[in-house]
C-alpha cells in the first residue's frame, strides 16, 4: 500500500482510535483497581440520552452543544447512582443498572419520538460509530502532513481526541501521587488529609470526559472496551502501577491498530467484499488480549 | 387504543406479546431477586451482550444452510449458546485470575458486544440471505412480529417462569445465607448455575421483546424496587415478581397501542416509574417515610430537653423547642410552665436522675447502653430494679417554677 491510499484513508482513523484507546484506558486503570471498572459502561450508556437531548433544545448536530449535553447526562448520572445507593441503601452495582438502564431508555424513547430522521443521529451510530467513515480526503500522501492546506480540511473528530488524550493525561500526571495513594488505600490517603471525595469524582469526570470525547467518533462500544479491556490485561503482567498503565498503553495501541486493521483488510484477504466495524473489531482484539494476559501472564494469579 | 391494548382488545399478536411479556417480567422479576440478593446484578450485563454474536452467528449459519435465517428459535438458541460461554469467561476470570468480577464483567460484556457487532456489520455485507433486521434484537420491537414467533415467546416465557417457581426454595436458600446453605450439604456452586441459567432464559426469552440492551433492567429494577417495601426474601420475590410482571405488560400494552414507539424503553421506564415511587412513598425505607421519622425523633429530642430545662428552671431559647412545648400546653408563650408542664418536667427530672444512677453503677452496665436520653427507664428496667435505685437517689429538692 502506498502512501497516497494510507494517508487519507487509514491514517486518521488509526490515529483516532489510538488516541480513543489511550484516553480510555488511562483512567481505566484506576477504576479497574478501585472496583469501579463499571462507570465506564454506565457512562457510555448515558451519553446517548445527554446527546439527544441536546439536539432537541439546541436543534443542532453540532459538537459543542452534544459534548456538553454528553457531559451533563454523564454528571446526572454520576449524581443519581449516588443518590440512589444512599437513600435507598442499595449495593451500587444494582443502583447503577436502575441508572443507567432508564437513562438509556430514555434517550432511545425521545430519539424515536421526536423528528429526528433528518439528520444523522441514531441508536446503531450511537453504539459502534463509524470510525471508517473519518477520512481525510484532502491529503494526497505523506506530504501532505506538512501541508497546511491540506491539514486544515483534517476531521475535527482528530485534534480533539488528541486534545481529549491531553487533559487525561495531565490530570493524571498532576494528580499521579494522591490519586496512587487513594487508589491502595483509602483510609491511610484520608489520614494524609486527602480530600479522596472529590479526588474521586474528579476521575470519574476526566473518565467522562474521554468517553464523550471518544463516543462521537468510535461509539459507546470501544469506549467500554477500551476502559476495562486494556488496564485488565496490563493488571495480568505486573504488580507495578507504573509499569502497569506503560502495558495498558501498549495494549490499547495494539488493539486500535490490529482491530483496525484487521477490520478493513481481513475480510479482503479472506476472499470478502466489505470490511466490517471497526469498533467491534478492536473491542475483539481486546478482548484477545485479555484472554492472553488471563493465559500466560505473569502475575495473573 | 392505550385501554384497548390493556385490556387485550389489539388484535391477537398484540395480545400474545402483551402477556408474553407480563409473564417474562414476573419471572425477571422473581430471577432478578436471587441475583440481586446475591449482589451480582450486573453479571445479567454481561449474558445479555453476550448473546450478540450468537445470534449473529446463528444467522450465518442458519443462512449457509440455506434458509432464510430468520427462524427465531434458532436465533434465540445461538443467543443462548454464546450467552453461557460469555458467562463462563466472567465466572474463569473472577475466579481463575485476580481480576475482580467487574472487571470480568466489562471483559466480556464489551468483548462480545464488539464482536457481534462486527459480525453484523458482515451480515449486512452479505449478498444472500434476507436483511435480517437483527438491529431488532438491540431493542427489542414487537411490531410486525410472526403469530408462530410471538407463540414461541408466550411458550417459553411461561416455562421459564415455571423454571423459577420450581426451583424458588433452594435460590432462596442460597441468595440468603450461602454458608447455611453449604453447611446443611446444599451444592451452592449448582444451584448458583441454576441461577445463572435462569437469568440467561430471562435474557433469551427478552432479546426479542426488550431487547439486549436493556434486559438487564427487568432483572434488576423489579427486586430493587421490591426491596423498598419488605425485609422479608419470601416479599421480595413476591413484590418483584408483581413490579416485574406489570412492567412488562404495561410496556407491552403501550407500545402495542402508540406505533412506532419501540417496547423495549417503555417497559424499562413503567418500571423505573414504580421504582421512583416506592423510593419516595415505601413506609420504612422509603425517603418520605425517612424524612417522617427524622423529623419524629427530632421532636422527641426537643421535647425532652425542653422539659429539663423547664425543670431545671432554666430558659428556653430554641424555636423549635418553643412552639413544640407550646403546642403540647406544657408551657405559655411567655415561658412561664403550665401545671401540666410541671409534672412533665418532674418525670424527665426523675427519670434523667434515675439515669444517672443506672449508668454510675457496674451492675447496671447492661442497661445503661440503652441510656440515649430519650429511653424512658421503665421500658428497660422492671419496677424492683426501679425501686432500688429510686432508694439511691439524693433526696429530692423543690423545684423553682
Amino acid at each position: 500500500m502506498t502512501g497516497s491510499e494510507f494517508v487519507p484513508l487509514s491514517l486518521v482513523p488509526i490515529l483516532i482510535g489510538i488516541c480513543v484507546a489511550v484516553a480510555c484506558a488511562l483512567p481505566g486503570n484506576f477504576l479497574l483497581l478501585r472496583r469501579q471498572a463499571l462507570i465506564g459502561d454506565a457512562i457510555s450508556h448515558v451519553v446517548l440520552p445527554g446527546i439527544v437531548v441536546a439536539f432537541l433544545v439546541t436543534g443542532l448536530v453540532a459538537s459543542v452543544p452534544m459534548l456538553l449535553g454528553a457531559a451533563g447526562a454523564a454528571l446526572v448520572a454520576v449524581a443519581a447512582i449516588e443518590a440512589i445507593r444512599r437513600l435507598g441503601r442499595i449495593e451500587p452495582g444494582a443502583a447503577m443498572g436502575v441508572v443507567f438502564t432508564t437513562m438509556f431508555a430514555g434517550g432511545v424513547l425521545l430519539l424515536e419520538m421526536s423528528d429526528t430522521s433528518s439528520v444523522h443521529l441514531d441508536v446503531e451510530h450511537a453504539l459502534y460509530g463509524n470510525l471508517e467513515s473519518l477520512i481525510w480526503l484532502d491529503a494526497t500522501g505523506w506530504s501532505s502532513l506538512w501541508d497546511p492546506q491540506a491539514l486544515a480540511y483534517l476531521p475535527v473528530e482528530l485534534p480533539r481526541m488528541v486534545a481529549a488524550l491531553v487533559v487525561v493525561a495531565l490530570f493524571i500526571a498532576v494528580f499521579w501521587r494522591p490519586l496512587k495513594i487513594s487508589t491502595f488505600d483509602e483510609g491511610f490517603a484520608r489520614t494524609m488529609g486527602l480530600r479522596t471525595g472529590p479526588l474521586g469524582l474528579g476521575l470519574v469526570v476526566v473518565a467522562a470526559v474521554a468517553a464523550v470525547a471518544a463516543f462521537d467518533a468510535v461509539g459507546s462500544i470501544i469506549v467500554i472496551a477500551m476502559f476495562i479491556c486494556p488496564p485488565a490485561a496490563a493488571r495480568l503482567m505486573t504488580n507495578r502501577l507504573e509499569t502497569q498503565i506503560a502495558w495498558s498503553v501498549l495494549f490499547a495501541t495494539l488493539a486500535a491498530v490490529i482491530g483496525y486493521v484487521l477490520a478493513g483488510y481481513g475480510p479482503l484477504w479472506l476472499g470478502a467484499q466489505d470490511s466490517v466495524s471497526a469498533a467491534g473489531m478492536i473491542a475483539t482484539v481486546s478482548g484477545v488480549l485479555v484472554a492472553g494476559a488471563a493465559l500466560v501472564g505473569p502475575a495473573r494469579k | 387504543m392505550i385501554w384497548d391494548a390493556l385490556l387485550l382488545g389489539l388484535g391477537y399478536n398484540a395480545t400474545l406479546v402483551t402477556l408474553g411479556a407480563g409473564i417474562l417480567g414476573i419471572a425477571g422479576g422473581v430471577g432478578g431477586s436471587f441475583l440481586f440478593l446475591r449482589k451480582r446484578a450486573l453479571v445479567s450485563d454481561a449474558v445479555s451482550h453476550a448473546t450478540l454474536p450468537g445470534v449473529g452467528l446463528a444467522f450465518v449459519l442458519m443462512v449457509a444452510l440455506g434458509g432464510d435465517g430468520r427462524n427465531l428459535i434458532g436465533l434465540l438458541a445461538g443467543g443462548a449458546v454464546s450467552a453461557a460461554i460469555g458467562l463462563l469467561c466472567v465466572n474463569w476470570l473472577s475466579t481463575r485470575t485476580r481480576l475482580a468480577e467487574d472487571a470480568a464483567i466489562g471483559a466480556v460484556l464489551s468483548v462480545f458486544f464488539g464482536f457481534g457487532i462486527v459480525i453484523l456489520t458482515y451480515i449486512q455485507t452479505m449478498s444472500s440471505g434476507r436483511q435480517a433486521g437483527l438491529e431488532s434484537f438491540l431493542l427489542g420491537s414487537t411490531a410486525g412480529m410472526l403469530q408462530s414467533d410471538a407463540m414461541v415467546l408466550v411458550l417459553a416465557a411461561a416455562l421459564t417462569l415455571a423454571l423459577v417457581l420450581i426451583l424458588r426454595r433452594p435460590l432462596t436458600l442460597v441468595a440468603f445465607d450461602p454458608d447455611f446453605a453449604l453447611a446443611t450439604g446444599r451444592n451452592v456452586n449448582r444451584i448458583d448455575l441454576a441461577m445463572m441459567g435462569i437469568v440467561l432464559a430471562v435474557t433469551v426469552v427478552g432479546l426479542k421483546i426488550v431487547g439486549l440492551i436493556l434486559i438487564v433492567a427487568l432483572l434488576i429494577i423489579p427486586p430493587v424496587t421490591a426491596r423498598f417495601w419488605t425485609e422479608r426474601v419470601d416479599r421480595v420475590l413476591l413484590g418483584a415478581g408483581i413490579v416485574g410482571g406489570l412492567s412488562g405488560y404495561l410496556g407491552a400494552a403501550i407500545s402495542a397501542a402508540v406505533p412506532d414507539v419501540p417496547t423495549g424503553p417503555i417497559i424499562v421506564l413503567v418500571s423505573f416509574a414504580l421504582f421512583m415511587l416506592s423510593l419516595l412513598c415505601a413506609p420504612g425505607r422509603g425517603v418520605v417515610s425517612s424524612v417522617v421519622q427524622h423529623r419524629q425523633y427530632q421532636r422527641r429530642v426537643h421535647l425532652r430537653q425542653g422539659l429539663l430545662a423547664l425543670a431545671q428552671g432554666q430558659p428556653i431559647y430554641e424555636r423549635l423547642t418553643q412552639r413544640l412545648m407550646e403546642r403540647g400546653g406544657l408551657m405559655r408563650g411567655d415561658g412561664v410552665a403550665t401545671d401540666k408542664g410541671r409534672v412533665h418536667a418532674a418525670k424527665a427530672l426523675l427519670d434523667e436522675a434515675r439515669w444517672q444512677v443506672v449508668r454510675s453503677d457496674q451492675a447496671y452496665a447492661a442497661a445503661a447502653l440503652r441510656y440515649d436520653g430519650l429511653t424512658e427507664m421503665s421500658s428497660v428496667l422492671t419496677v424492683d430494679q426501679i425501686r432500688d435505685i429510686d432508694a439511691r437517689l439524693p433526696a429530692p429538692q423543690g423545684v423553682t417554677p
